[in-house]
């Protein structure tokens, strides 16, 4: 059997991501035995036509992205989202909270119109996304899981519960009665409440869970001193793009 | 007649981020050598706009994964300045680790992994694991030893957590510090020692080519100018952190969607070759003697070393580490309560060197300790008008070699100042090409 030929591709972000890939010290040589890394522009010269399967780290916010991600799409058997940037738009969304006209007046002054800019979309707005890895930056171990599957041909797992479950785990005293503001009781698993271990709040960077408890959320920020107002605040960090479809904590 | 010569190099490849470069020479007379830059932009500065001091360092963060340190560390003491919040000895002690952390890591992954390659004749260092693995290995296992330091002082390299404005919100155990102590000792000198003897090696395939320019660092009368200090030009000498406007001076190009910056001459070079030109005398005993060896003396004009500058760099920070340890573990490590108390309200700067050059952030907070303000300065911006200028003494010297030999000169070039071009473009008002 061929090895799965392998791509990774960046589009707008801080490429931590990438970069959390070449931290496997450990296992990078033995991941590379299992498949062929055919284009990966931060660490080598090579092109390829066809990727069985191609990551994708970055939001797409310019009118190059789109005509990009469709090319990469066209010739990738399975695409991943890598981290938040891909996921949701992530931090880079923030800047969708500005209008539109004003950042462009602000960037190119009387010459706005010349220069097409958009506001900034997850991948999966432009193009079909088979598999996700959340998290600003993408947690390391969880990656190396997916990417394992993948490689195996199998479907990887994907986490769909709240952070204060991992947090209840690791025995950490809760973030909320601590007395800080802590976004754990809405926000994806699967870093292993990284933050709170290290005596951080959760800023919500891996989105929300699919069906969030809302009024329980609500009622516990509540009891701890916070508000609604101060939640939503809060979630534009990484969640910018994910409020829009939350009504009740948009309001 | 003049020779005709037109090159393209679209998306660089093994660099930070998404430049090209471009040269066209008609009838030998140079039209263009640049580097165009082609990322798109980011728009940090009107992200921070509102955003709570308790945030700031979380979002600058995310301007650069290679630079996540630095922009924390320097989005914290602008923050810190602003707010009037002291900081204490251990505080400082520990971000001068993680920054030591920091800088040899992004210096042995862009040495090794992505300018290693060039000198090997390799299009990638993947490559280089059939041909030449113990270097590879070698030079994992240092990163995995500078992601540890990042990991257990601030609970992730990529994007740090505990680090935050006023100290620690989690602090590292005696042992694990002892742990990395000997780390260091046992084996991270006997990798960098290993590796400067190939790079020795290797040193006959270091293109020659000298410019002087002016060099511009962070200055630390006490140590090798790192974690704070004052402003150093090597042509006119030490300015305070406040005047830093008056020293990069950035000005907007159409070729580029990073601003360019000059201070003196019409360009100035940053990253490790300036803070070792400017700061050679505080390098560690062994850094100094690594130098020596690899027979770089200060001040050196040939920015292809920019790439051994940063492997000295790598000495120095693994020994001063060692002696940072070992203040610690003298003193022992105490569970202070970060200082989150504002003392006033107003505008902070701040400066620190990050692997690719001296950083500036400022921000002014209203009473409500909200951004109302931000500005950041890059290096990789800084030194785009130094290597626009490299490209346009050095094509022309290279009139004998053919278009081959010239483009892999040029990339060389351009990836020997390892620029981050993320960071770069972090900027609100950029004019952006494409």
């Amino acid at each position: 059997m061929s090895k799965p030929k392998v791509a990774f591709f960046d589009f707008t972000s801080c490429e931590g991501c990438q970069l959390n890939k070449l931290n496997f010290e450990n296992d990078l040589l033995d991941m590379l035995e299992l498949v062929d890394i055919v284009e990966f522009r931060e660490a080598m010269d090579d092109k390829a036509d066809h990727y069985d399967i191609a990551f994708i780290e970055g939001s797409i916010s310019t009118p190059t992205c789109v005509e990009r991600i469709y090319d990469i799409r066209r010739r990738s058997d399975i695409l991943v989202a890598l981290g938040s940037c891909a996921v949701s738009g992530g931090i880079n969304a923030m800047k969708n909270l500005h209008p539109a006209d004003e950042v462009r007046e602000t960037v190119y002054g009387k010459d706005k119109y010349l220069f097409p800019s958009m506001p900034v979309q997850p991948v999966s707005a432009v193009v079909k996304v088979d598999f996700e890895v959340r998290g600003c930056p993408m947690s390391a171990p969880e990656y190396l899981q997916i990417f394992k599957s993948l490689v195996l041909g199998r479907k990887p797992e994907v986490k769909d519960y709240a952070v204060c479950v991992e947090c209840k785990l690791k025995e950490n005293e809760c973030v909320l009665d601590k007395g800080m503001f802590c976004l754990g009781p809405i926000t994806r698993a699967g870093c292993e409440a990284i933050c709170p271990s290290f005596g951080q709040y959760c800023t919500g960077c891996r989105g929300v869970v699919s069906n969030i408890n809302e009024k329980g959320a609500v009622d516990m920020l509540k009891q701890h001193g916070f508000s609604v107002k101060e939640a939503v605040n809060r979630m534009k960090l990484f969640c910018t793009n994910e409020l829009e479809s939350l009504n009740k904590w948009g309001a | 007649m003049g020779r005709d010569l037109n090159i393209d190099v679209h998306h660089l490849t093994r660099v930070e981020g998404h430049g090209n470069i471009v040269v066209d020479m008609k009838n030998g007379v140079l039209k263009k050598a640049q580097l165009d830059i082609v990322e798109a932009p980011r728009f940090f500065e009107a992200m921070l706009k509102g955003r709570n001091f308790h945030e700031a360092a979380i979002i600058t963060s995310r301007i650069c994964g290679i630079c996540s340190l630095g922009h924390q560390i320097a989005s914290l003491k602008a923050t810190e300045a602003a707010l009037g919040l002291e900081i204490t000895e251990q505080t400082v002690m520990l971000r001068k680790l993680l920054v030591h952390g920091a800088t040899f890591q992004s210096n042995i992954l862009h040495a090794l992994f992505l300018a290693a390659p060039d000198f090997l004749k390799v299009g990638s260092v993947f490559t280089l694991i059939n041909t030449h693995k113990d270097v590879v290995l070698a030079a994992l296992r240092l990163k995995r030893l500078a992601n540890d330091v990042g990991d257990v002082i601030s609970g992730r390299a990529i994007h740090p957590i505990s680090i935050v404005p006023g100290g620690f919100t989690a602090f590292p155990s005696e042992k694990s510090i002892e742990e990395l102590k000997n780390k260091f000792i046992n084996q991270g000198i006997p990798d960098v020692e290993y590796i400067l003897d190939v790079l020795i090696s290797l040193a006959g395939e270091i293109p020659v080519f000298e410019r002087e320019t002016e060099y511009i660092s962070v200055y630390d009368e006490k140590e090798y100018g790192l974690y704070d200090g004052q402003i150093c030009s090597s042509d006119k000498g030490l300015y305070p952190v406040d005047d830093y406007l008056k020293v990069t001076n950035e000005f907007v190009v159409p070729h580029s969607s990073s601003k360019h910056a000059k201070f003196n001459r019409s360009s100035y070079m940053v990253g490790a070759l300036a803070r070792f030109n400017n700061s050679y005398d505080l390098l560690s005993p062994m850094a100094k003697k690594a130098a020596e060896a690899i027979s770089l003396k200060a001040p050196n004009y040939n920015p292809y070393m920019n790439t051994v500058a940063q492997v000295v760099e790598v000495v120095h920070c693994l020994e001063d580490s060692i002696r940072l340890f070992d203040i610690l573990l003298d003193k022992g490590i105490k569970k202070e309560k970060p200082n989150q108390e504002p003392t006033r309200y107003g505008k902070g700067i701040a400066t620190t060197e990050v692997p690719r050059g001296i950083l500036f952030h400022e921000y002014t907070y209203n009473k409500q300790g909200n951004i109302t303000t931000a500005n950041c300065i890059i290096p990789t911006g800084q030194n785009l008008a130094n290597i626009d200028d490299d490209m346009k003494k050095l094509v022309p010297e290279l009139m004998n070699e053919s278009k081959e030999d010239i483009t892999l000169k040029l990339e060389m070039l351009v990836r020997a100042y390892d620029p981050c071009i993320s960071c770069s473009v972090h900027m609100l008002d950029v004019d952006f090409i494409e």
